[in-house]
């Protein structure tokens, strides 16, 4: 029976007002929220549905990350996987090299399908699904709003820039959700407590010959320029006006 | 000299701006010649107009059958083998780009830079991160092929008056067929597109309903204006996936933006922080949207917007 991987990333939490450090060397994180990156969240909630469907056997949450990122593997364990495991590293790694770690797990597992979601909210970068079935060799699926498997073969629903988009891929693959593919459960305290006797393996990044260096090099982390404060209008007659006045209707 | 690879988005026929933008960012990069690819089952049509974007020394087609739709995985190492001459490959940070280029980047075993919004050099570039509220610059290795998306609302589309000459290669790249096309929903193309429009009406979970999202068309087709919505709009079934606009749907850069029942999550604000004048409107004139509003109004908008609608159909 199959068996389904998904990728589970620490990030600040979505609803933190990010700030830059003064020095411009990053963002600060010390005492930050951190939480499953919500897109993760829908990726897993999608695997449980599928096993719950019995078109799977075992869910695997996976994360690449600081020994902290158990926590999350551990809210990932409560949502219902039924093992975790921890790649570790203390670097901030990028996609290709998180894609690389999948992989070696992938392979390591013998897994069958891959959903990560479609970006993290932390680099926005929204590689690491193409990375990853680039790298593996299989199909990949971004975007996701629907799956529907049978049998060997995928269909799936895309969410793209002209509307939806129906693609058929066979499997194994590599999925990454999109907002619109589920509404995650909420998780209840016995589910945490259960959650707690679950496996959860931690290996070193290295131990998996892969190094986390990155490829880029970060020069300077700096805030956005702010929008300067506008006026307030009192009445649709006023809007109309100040609209005229710039030209735009 | 920076050889670059400009992948071309279109739909079979016509070429999308994005492309346009595309190029608009590579002629910044410091000693480019820029070259479009046009891969597609018949790219004549596509390749001349791409030819005819100022500042494109070259367009190249690969036509195949399986090219007829835009599958990463078909596509991508199609592009590694064109990539060989080029020293950076370029592609529109849309959802064709997003989901192709970090496969290709894969292929070829280099990072990408997603997103990129600003040049600082070759091979430096700024790119938005923490929904826009980080921005980092990120230098690429100049040794290796850097690839990379472009974040298309911070390039103007590039003129026409080129005249670049058009010639068709041929890949030997093994394509597979295990991801298949089956269909794509049909654009609606009587209204202006949300990802180019000079103006865009937006409406947000206030509209309470379908039927009443109909106001936010109404007004939006007297202003002239494309639709865009918020997540929750959207997740509620009002508005359409594609309208969606922010940190996960669309990032735009009108020259009018009107946000209207919107409140102004950073989700939100990071798809429309380049327009040039933000209009809200919002019965709480505490709502978020008015700290990055020019002209904000505080009031019903099921009083305001068909009054404003009235208004400007005079
Ligand atoms: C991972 C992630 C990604 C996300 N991506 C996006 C994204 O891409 N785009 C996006 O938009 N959101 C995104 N969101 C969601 C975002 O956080 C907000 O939840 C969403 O933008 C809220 O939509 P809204 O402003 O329409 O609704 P609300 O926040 O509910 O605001 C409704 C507003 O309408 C006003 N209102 C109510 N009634 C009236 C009335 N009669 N007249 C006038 N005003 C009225 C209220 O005062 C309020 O300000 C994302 C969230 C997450 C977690």
């Amino acid at each position: 029976m199959r068996k389904i991987l998904v990728g589970v990333k620490r990030v600040v939490d979505y609803n933190v007002r990010v700030r830059v450090k003064p020095d411009g060397s990053g963002v600060i994180t010390d005492g930050v929220k951190m939480s499953v990156n919500p897109f993760d969240e829908i990726a897993l909630e999608e695997a449980l549905r599928i096993r719950e469907r019995g078109e799977a056997s075992e869910v695997v949450a996976v994360s690449i990350g600081p020994d902290d990122a158990q926590q999350q593997l551990r809210t990932a364990l409560a949502m219902g996987a039924d093992r975790a495991i921890l790649v570790k590293t203390d670097q901030v790694i990028e996609p290709l090299t998180a894609a690389q770690a999948l992989l070696a797990i992938v392979r390591k597992e013998n897994a069958d399908l891959v959903i990560v979601g479609k970006q993290a909210i932390d680099d926005d970068a929204a590689q690491t699904a193409p990375m990853l079935a680039a790298l593996w060799d299989r199909p990949q699926a971004t975007f996701c709003s629907k799956v529907e498997i049978k049998g060997g073969t995928a269909t799936i629903v895309r969410e793209v820039d002209a509307g939806l988009e129906t693609i058929e891929i066979d499997l194994p693959a590599v999925i990454s959700a999109d907002l619109r593919l589920n509404e995650p459960r909420y998780v209840k305290l016995p589910d945490i407590m259960k959650a707690k006797k679950k496996p959860l393996d931690v290996i070193e990044l290295s131990s998996l010959g892969i190094s986390a260096e990155p490829g880029l090099k970060p020069v300077l982390t700096e805030p956005p320029k702010p929008r300067s404060k506008g006026i307030m209008v009192k009445d649709v007659a006023e809007l109309v006006d100040a609209l005229k006045k710039k030209g735009l209707v | 000299m920076s050889k670059i690879l400009v992948i071309a988005e279109h739909d079979g026929q016509k070429l999308n701006q994005a492309t346009a933008r595309c190029v608009s960012c590579a002629r910044q990069v410091p000693g480019a010649e820029i070259t479009i690819a046009v891969l597609a089952a018949d790219p004549a049509a596509v390749a001349s107009q791409a030819a005819a974007l100022a500042g494109v020394a070259k367009v190249i087609t690969v036509a195949a059958p399986h090219n007829a739709h835009p599958l990463a995985a078909v596509l991508a190492p199609q592009i590694v083998e064109l990539a060989r001459d080029y020293t950076h490959v370029f592609g529109a940070s849309t959802a064709f780009g997003k989901d192709l280029m970090p496969r290709v980047a894969a292929l070829l075993g280099v990072p990408q830079i997603s997103d990129a919004m600003s040049v600082e050099g070759a091979y430096k570039f700024k790119r938005p991160t923490y929904a826009g509220n980080a921005l980092v610059t990120l230098e690429a290795p100049a040794d290796r092929k850097l690839v990379a998306t472009v974040r298309t609302a911070s390039f103007e589309a590039a003129g026409g008056g080129g005249s670049a000459a058009i010639s068709a290669v041929t890949v030997s790249a093994a394509v597979p067929s295990h991801t298949r096309f089956v269909s794509v929903s049909a654009a609606s193309s009587d209204r202006p597109d949300l990802a180019s429009a000079p103006k865009v009406v937006s409406g947000g979970r206030a509209l309470a309903s379908k039927e009443n999202f109909e106001l936010i068309f109404k007004l939006a087709e007297v202003m002239g204006a494309a639709v865009g919505a918020s997540r929750a709009a959207v997740d509620a079934g009002y508005a359409p996936n594609e309208l969606q606009v922010g940190q996960t749907g669309k990032i735009i850069a009108p020259e009018l933006y009107v946000a209207i029942g919107i409140s102004g999550a950073i989700q939100h604000l990071t798809g429309i922080k380049d327009a040039k004048t933000i209009v809200a409107i919002n019965k709480d004139g505490e709502a978020p949207i008015f700290e990055v509003a020019d002209l904000g109004l505080v009031g019903d908008l099921f009083q305001i917007v068909p009054e404003l609608q009235k208004s400007l159909a005079k």
